[in-house]
């Protein structure tokens, strides 16, 4: 439905999105991942029309649409602060896009009903906007987008205002419209978890490249990188060496895992997630050390556990106290190996990136 | 205890120079000077009702608005184009519109008498060109310019501040929602700038309507406008009942028109005197 081709913005010296292709197909759910500044909102906005690409091209239904006026494209975009009209009550700004397209008046009230009613506002039309929670507002965003039937929505971290119970509810409620009219969503984001939670596939974008584009299961299990492993999720990022096929040296340890195709003794980066590690008895496991701090989170426990002066992050629903000591089990299918990527990998402090993740999600 | 102590001078300084003067021209329009002393009297409201110095107010706020809505079609468009500029072209335009009123009001008016005199600059470049020489000095067209050229000012600052606050993704939304620049114009960047319009439009008509200089300068002895009128009363008549009577009509006047157009800012956004 949409095609990105080799696309190119330039900012002044900073290429903010740096030769990206990609495709949407219909009624996909399609998430742009990424940090800050890594170029997913300026790709969405060329998307939209609100910028004009540097180079490359955007492909409609195979119809370049780069030389169209956001006012003609297909798209409609929810804007991460709202940007309703503050001069209209609610009622005026869901029918502003068929007011224009000079619609019947009782079509009007229809159709704007029915997206009330849809976004759960009934009874909310002669309301000012300025009267309305963060949420609400949200709300009305979406049903003035999605009262002009777009074929693709555009969606600019629409939820990072809202605070974290309502953006939850809002993520179910988001998907099941989605699912409901059929229609495709491209959304931005720098929350990971939301990403895994609502979308078909992801696009992870980092300094205005694609870092990795799949399903949200291949994005968290094989992250293609050490950017991926360590934004998507929490993670031990561990250099390693590729000792032969299916056998990886790291912790000064061999282990067995189920990689292969690299060359011998090339040097790797090994991801294993901490939810991955079980702990075991002291002298169990290939490797052991000692508690460094535990945390509870609810669900699990979070342990940082020292392994020769190495810090390991373990998830366990078990707690094991500080300053015991524990062996770590860790099974062929828990290590995944990753070409070691261009940009260096922050050696020596591998888990406060992780750390940092965390406190994005 | 400080605080209220602190506001102490404020208060009593608008006291002497606001609330005082105010009575004293209410106290003069009531009170006149009789055989037996002084006497309440209306005599001075009653007089303005003479249809000679009703036709001076009509005529004063007749040019009032003409020139309030010049400034409006002159300095939108203009505040329009300046809020489109870079920020450094924005502080060049800035400083160009203000710059005139860096020199003496009187001085500036005064300067368009030779520019628009009979043997002035204007009639000199049209005589080049075989034009014989046209009057326009000492009429309302004259004044008329006079007060554009004053109050232009005041009326594109206030929509250019409103106009560069306004938040750009709003105007995205409505490009976004299917409305070309025009609809972007009528439908929500018109909209949304009425209330730097509405202090505009005060700012313009309030001085324009109760002015004498321009009309002195501009009109000679052509325009009499009820600036003029409260003028000579006070310097030439010497009848100060009847000045300061004129002059609570005027206020009265110009309360009303805020009044009115403070209705129209209805979300209130910080124009609105009531």
């Amino acid at each position: 439905m949409i095609q990105v081709n080799h696309l190119v913005k330039v900012f002044g010296e900073d290429r903010v999105v740096d030769d990206i292709s990609f495709h949407v197909d219909s009624r996909e759910f399609m998430t742009i991942l990424g940090p800050s500044g890594c170029g997913k909102t300026t790709t969405l906005r060329m998307i939209g029309g609100f910028e004009t690409p540097t180079q490359g091209d955007i492909l409609f239904e195979g119809k370049s649409i780069i030389q169209v006026p956001p006012y003609e494209r297909p798209v409609n975009t929810i804007f991460q602060r709202y940007a309703l009209f503050t001069h209209l009550n609610i009622f005026e700004n869901i029918a502003f896009g068929l007011r224009i397209k000079k619609t019947d008046e009782n079509e009007i009230k229809r159709r704007v009903a029915r997206m009330l009613e849809l976004v759960n506002l009934t009874g909310f039309e002669k309301r000012a906007v300025s009267s309305l929670s963060g949420g609400q507002q949200q709300r009305i965003a979406i049903a003035r987008a999605l009262v002009n039937e777009p074929k693709v929505l555009l969606l600019d971290e629409p939820l990072g205002a809202l605070d974290l119970k309502l953006r939850k509810e809002m993520q179910l409620e988001l998907k099941y419209m989605q699912q409901d009219l059929g229609i495709t969503f491209i959304y931005v984001t720098h929350d990971q978890e939301e990403a895994l939670t609502m979308s078909n596939r992801i696009i992870v974008m980092n300094h205005g490249r694609i870092q990795q584009t799949g399903t949200p299961q291949d994005i968290y299990n094989e992250p293609a990188n050490a950017f991926v492993a360590d934004f998507i999720g929490e993670s031990n990022l561990i250099p390693g060496v590729m000792k032969e096929d299916y056998w990886v040296e790291f912790a000064g340890r061999t282990f067995p895992c189920l990689d292969a195709g690299f060359s011998q003794n090339e040097s790797v980066d090994v991801v294993i997630r901490p939810e991955d590690i079980d702990l075991v008895a002291p002298g169990e496991g290939l490797l052991h050390g000692v508690v460094d701090s535990a945390l509870f989170k609810g669900v699990h426990y979070e342990m940082v556990v020292l392994v020769d002066g190495r810090e390991w992050l373990v998830h366990s629903t078990d707690l094991a106290p500080e300053d015991s000591e524990v062996g770590l089990r860790i099974t062929p299918d828990d290590i995944h190996i990753m070409k070691k990527s261009a940009a260096p990998v922050h050696e020596g402090a591998p888990f406060k990136e992780a750390g940092e993740a965390a406190v994005h999600a | 205890m400080l605080k209220r102590l602190s506001t102490a001078p404020y208060l009593l300084w608008s006291f002497l120079l606001i609330v005082v003067p105010l009575v004293m021209v209410l106290g003069y329009s009531l009170i006149r000077t009789g055989p037996g002393g002084p006497e309440f009297s209306l005599n001075g409201f009653i007089k303005f009702t003479d249809p000679l110095y009703l036709k001076v107010l009509g005529l004063s706020v007749w040019i009032a608005l003409q020139s309030t809505v010049l400034c409006l079609v002159i300095g939108y468009p203009l505040a329009m184009i300046m809020s489109g500029l870079k920020p450094s072209a924005q502080r060049t335009t800035m400083t160009m519109i203000v710059l005139p009123m860096w020199m003496n009001f009187l001085l500036r008016t005064y300067a368009w008498i030779p520019i628009l005199g009979r043997n002035g600059l204007l009639n000199g470049l049209l005589a080049t060109i075989g034009i014989p020489p046209l009057n326009l000095l000492f009429n309302e067209g004259a004044v008329l310019l006079g007060m554009v050229y004053n109050f232009l000012p005041f009326m594109v600052l206030p929509i250019f501040t409103v106009l560069i606050r306004m938040d750009r993704s709003v105007i995205e939304a409505a490009q976004d929602l299917g409305a070309n620049r025009l609809h972007v114009f009528w439908r929500v960047t018109l909209p949304l700038s009425l209330p730097g319009v509405v202090s505009g439009v005060m700012m313009v008509f309030m001085p324009a309507v109760s002015t004498f200089v321009i009309s002195d300068l501009l009109g000679g002895s052509q325009v009499n406008l009820v600036g003029n009128l409260i003028k000579d009363q006070f310097l030439s008549v010497y009848d100060w009942n009847f000045g300061a009577s004129i002059s609570v009509v005027l206020m009265a006047l110009i309360l009303v028109s805020m009044w009115i157009l403070g209705k129209t800012d209805k979300n209130g956004s910080g124009v609105s005197f009531f």
